[in-house]
């Protein structure tokens, strides 16, 4: 549906797109993902139009659309701010593309329509923007772009003003239109959480370039680089050294003298290389007795409870401090300054430069 | 505390009331019953000057419909230009920008007899006949200023993204304009154009210098008869003049109130 | 072929009749008065020959010139102080009036402003004449015997400008005062500052925008108003501004008169360098 090929952009001299090259397919949902300033806006505004590249190519469909305008194109945006036109009412913003394309009033008021309740907004047609929350103002700025049936549909944080539980809402109602338009949505955020829960792959984007692109659990259980392991989850960092090779081509680490096998990485690793090892904190254990092939001894610092889990803070040889969360309170409480084992599985551990 | 009070509002008072003073003895003398034409005391109430007014005109009449053309030409024409150059500057900054908006506020900031000045001696070295279009000429360039700050002013509280959403949306940026910047800057338009018509109905020192023979406005008409002495009917026209601007200010008000009232009630 | 697209790249035509009306009837004009200044009066008639000389600017120098200038100056500055004394605690006690009031004083300030100024002017003149009103009354009530000369005085001119001008004053210093945060004011009566103290360290300083701007606001145009000393003065009070105008019109020396203008000129753009060096802000000149 949409290619991005070696897209560069530079503004004022600083290189904000360094070669962007991704597809989106038919009625997928992609979510690019970064911390601010990494170029994910730029990205959207130069697939929408309003900005044009320096470098690459943009095409839609199998057709290359880079020179066009904004309004020549089968491409539709909900702005970060919503950008509900404020002297126009409900009806007449979400009209406006409709009618823009010289549809009469007849024509479009049952599309309207259908759009209002698509949105859960139901006899809002006369209100004003100025008389809406912001949810509710989010609601018509979207309606106001899928009421064109784009091929593809642009999202720039939109839930970045909402609260939490509306945010988790929205997530939900946003994808629940998604799946039932089928319309591919190329969506930004920099909430790894909302990246996660609605995506049906993600790219993480950093200094204007993809650092990974991939399903979520494909990142999660595979990162690529450090950065992008800590993009998504949280994750404890060990840097261990790699003293040899087993028979199946997986490295042994050692860290601080503690020797264990590592999962076979995806770039090539020699005796004496550093590397990351990539701790999930939800997949740690903190036992008695060490258990498995990849485990190291520490002592319990503290422990808290959040909630629905339980935090614990254990310090390695060597002084690193690491975090581990468990869902349920075990039965076998350790108590803190007490020696305690780490665990984990081998193949849930990524190795990462 | 309560002294306090009693003395900022006797000052205020006694202030509008100095403000007013010779606004009031325009509007109590053009009701003067004296016909004599060497003294005017007051000597009773007449509505003389006002018949006069209507039949006689001395040319006041005329002189002021000149003005009220010219001011509805300076305006609709600095009211395009002022507004074209202020959605320019805005859409893209312009190296030269700081400069033109420098020079062209010139005329609201120096004084007027140097415009004034200027203008005489270029339009008689060019050879360009006195009168009306002089007068046009003039009267744009010291009223684009004015409509361009108020414009500029009311661009810059707009949501940039707004033209970007009309044009994701399928507009052409001429459509953008007219959809959607247009409709949101028009009061700060309408503002500034009034503003700029009261200062062109209002101008004396530059129309003084650049009108030519057998044009008159308003101000030139009235500083002729009063140079000499006094002139009743100007105190006629002055007081009608007065009577309308309080009456259009009261309006707008009260509509202003009355739609705040509505607002107010609805939600 | 792909075309590049640049944005705002229209926007030059939107820029384009400001821009050229402005460099042509502001931008050559004022640089004509300047070229002007500089050229030598035509003997024979109008006009002038392209000789250049700074004849016009020492014949500034002359003393009876010199004293109109000076002339001038004086009375643009009296008629700033008197604008600033009266205005200032006008704009300051209208900021502190109830909200209800403050829209119809604003409203009472304004509207004097959009009748004419001539009408306003020859108001006073007719309050102030010989056998005006004003003198009627006060020698039908004994306070003096003979008609007062109340025109054709400085006077008089003074009275004309700070009444036309005062609303220029009063307008920035309410709009400072009213911006101003109030707790500061408080916080200083709490502390054991007398009203009058407060008033000096903090009221006056805070509210100092306002100043500044009707400070420029009134003392540009009182150097060039020349109607007012016209209507006002007559032939005794000669000021900048009515020797620029018989210069032009009656005596036909446009060089001179150019030479005059920049000078005119010099002084506003001084007058104006200053009150962007002391921290002034365009915007609180912009008023209306």
């Amino acid at each position: 549906m949409l290619e991005l090929r070696g897209l560069k952009k530079s503004f004022d001299g600083v290189r904000v797109l360094n070669g962007i090259s991704l597809d989106v397919g038919a009625g997928e949902f992609v979510t690019l993902l970064g911390p601010s300033g990494c170029g994910k806006t730029t990205t959207l505004r130069i697939v929408a139009g309003l900005t044009a590249p320096d470098e690459g190519q943009v095409l839609l469909g199998g057709r290359d659309i880079t020179g066009l305008p904004p309004e020549k194109r089968d491409v539709n945006t909900v702005f970060q701010s919503y950008a509900l036109f404020p002297h126009m009412s409900v009806e007449r913003n979400i009209s406006y593309g409709l009618r823009v394309r010289g549809e009469r009033k007849d024509q479009w008021h049952r599309r309207v329509r259908e759009m209002l309740s698509l949105v859960a907004l139901e006899g809002f047609e006369k209100r004003m923007p100025s008389q809406l929350s912001g949810g509710q103002r989010q609601r018509v700025a979207i309606a106001r772009s899928v009421v064109l049936n784009p091929k593809l549909l642009l999202l720039d944080e939109p839930l970045g003003a909402l609260d939490l539980k509306l945010r988790q809402q929205m997530q939900r109602e946003l994808k629940d239109i998604q799946k039932r338009l089928g319309i591919a949505f190329l969506y930004i955020t920099h909430d790894q959480e909302e990246a996660l829960n609605m995506s049906d792959r993600i790219a993480i984007m950093r200094e204007g370039r993809f650092e990974q692109v991939g399903a979520p659990e494909d990142i999660y259980e595979r990162p690529v680089t450090r950065f992008a392991a800590g993009f998504i989850g949280q994750s404890n960092f060990l840097d261990c050294a790699v003293e040899g090779t087993l028979d199946d081509g997986a490295p042994v680490l050692n860290y601080f003298g503690r020797r264990f096998p590592g999962r076979k990485p995806g770039f090539p690793v020699r005796p004496g290389d550093s590397v990351s090892l990539c701790l999930r904190i939800e997949r740690i254990r903190l036992l008695r007795r060490p258990s498995g092939e990849c485990f190291l001894p520490g002592v319990l610092k503290s422990r808290h409870y959040a909630g629905g889990s339980i935090r614990e803070i254990v310090e390695l040889p060597g002084g690193q401090e690491v975090l581990a969360i468990q869902q349920s309170a075990s039965e076998d409480r350790i108590a803190e300054g007490e020696q305690v084992f780490m665990v984990w599985n081998r193949g849930e551990a990524a190795l990462v430069q | 505390m309560k002294q306090r009070k009693i003395l900022s509002s006797a000052y205020l008072v006694l202030v509008l009331l100095l403000m007013y003073l010779p606004i009031l003895v325009v509007a109590v003398f053009s009701l003067n019953a004296n016909t004599s034409r060497f003294t005017y005391n007051f000597t009773g109430f007449s509505l003389q000057y006002y018949e006069g007014l209507m039949k006689d005109t001395k040319g006041l009449v005329a002189a002021l419909l000149q003005s009220l053309e010219l001011a509805l030409y300076s305006c609709l024409i600095s009211a395009v230009v002022g507004t074209l150059g202020a959605v320019g500057m805005a859409r893209r900054k312009f190296r030269f920008s700081g400069a033109i908006e420098g020079i062209s506020m010139l005329p609201a900031m120096i004084p007027e007899i140097i415009l004034a000045m200027g203008f005489l001696s270029i339009f008689a070295a060019v050879g360009v006949p006195f009168g009306m279009l002089t007068l046009l000429i003039a009267h744009v360039t010291f009223c684009i200023p004015y409509i361009f700050i108020v414009v500029r002013g009311r661009l810059a509280g707009l949501d940039p993204e707004l033209p970007s959403a009309a044009r994701d949306l399928g507009a052409s940026p001429v459509r953008a304009f007219f959809d959607v910047t247009l409709p949101l800057i028009l009061p700060g338009i309408f503002s500034g154009t009034l503003l700029a018509f009261a200062m062109s109905m209002d101008d004396f020192v530059i129309s003084f210098f650049v009108t030519g023979p057998g044009t008159t406005t308003l101000p030139i008409k009235i500083y002729s008869s009063v140079r000499m002495g006094v002139s009743l009917q100007v105190n006629a026209l002055s007081t009608m003049m007065l009577a309308t601007v309080f009456l259009v200010i009261a309006v707008f008000r009260l509509v202003r109130q009355n739609k705040q009232h509505k607002g107010r009630s609805q939600t | 072929m792909r075309k590049k697209r640049r944005e705002g790249s229209g926007a030059i035509w939107l820029v384009a009749p400001m821009a050229i009306w402005t460099i042509l009837f502001v931008g050559v004009t004022l640089g004509y008065i300047v070229w002007l200044s500089f050229m030598t009066r035509n003997p024979d008639g109008l006009g002038v020959i392209p000789k250049f000389t700074l004849d016009n600017y020492l014949k500034i120098l002359n003393p009876s010139y010199g004293k109109v200038l000076l002339n001038s100056l004086k009375l643009a500055a009296l008629t700033t102080g008197v604008c600033l004394l009266i205005g200032y605690p006008f704009g300051y006690f209208m900021a502190r009036a109830k909200k209800s009031r403050r829209s119809a004083l604003m409203m009472l300030v304004i509207v004097p402003f959009w009748t004419n100024a001539l009408v306003r002017v020859y108001g006073w003149r007719m309050l102030l004449m010989g056998d005006g009103p004003l003198n009627s009354l006060l020698l039908s009530i004994g306070a003096i015997q003979e008609p007062l000369k109340l025109l054709n005085t400085f006077g008089a001119v003074l009275l004309g400008m700070v009444y036309a001008l005062l609303p220029f004053v009063i307008l920035p210093a309410y709009s400072s005062i009213e911006k101003m945060d109030w707790a500061l004011v408080e916080a200083s009566r709490d502390m054991g500052a007398s009203p009058a103290r407060t008033f000096f360290s903090i009221t006056l300083p805070m509210t100092a925008p306002g100043l500044l701007a009707g400070c420029v606001l009134t003392f540009v145009p009182s150097i060039g108003l020349f109607f007012m000393s016209d209507l006002l003065g007559g032939a005794n009070e000669v000021f900048l501004g009515n020797l620029i105008n018989t210069q032009l019109l009656k005596s036909r020396d446009w060089p001179f008169a150019a030479a005059l203008s920049v000078v005119l000129m010099l002084l506003t753009s001084s007058i104006l360098w200053v009150y962007r060096r002391a921290g002034g802000k365009s915007s609180d000149i912009a008023v209306f």
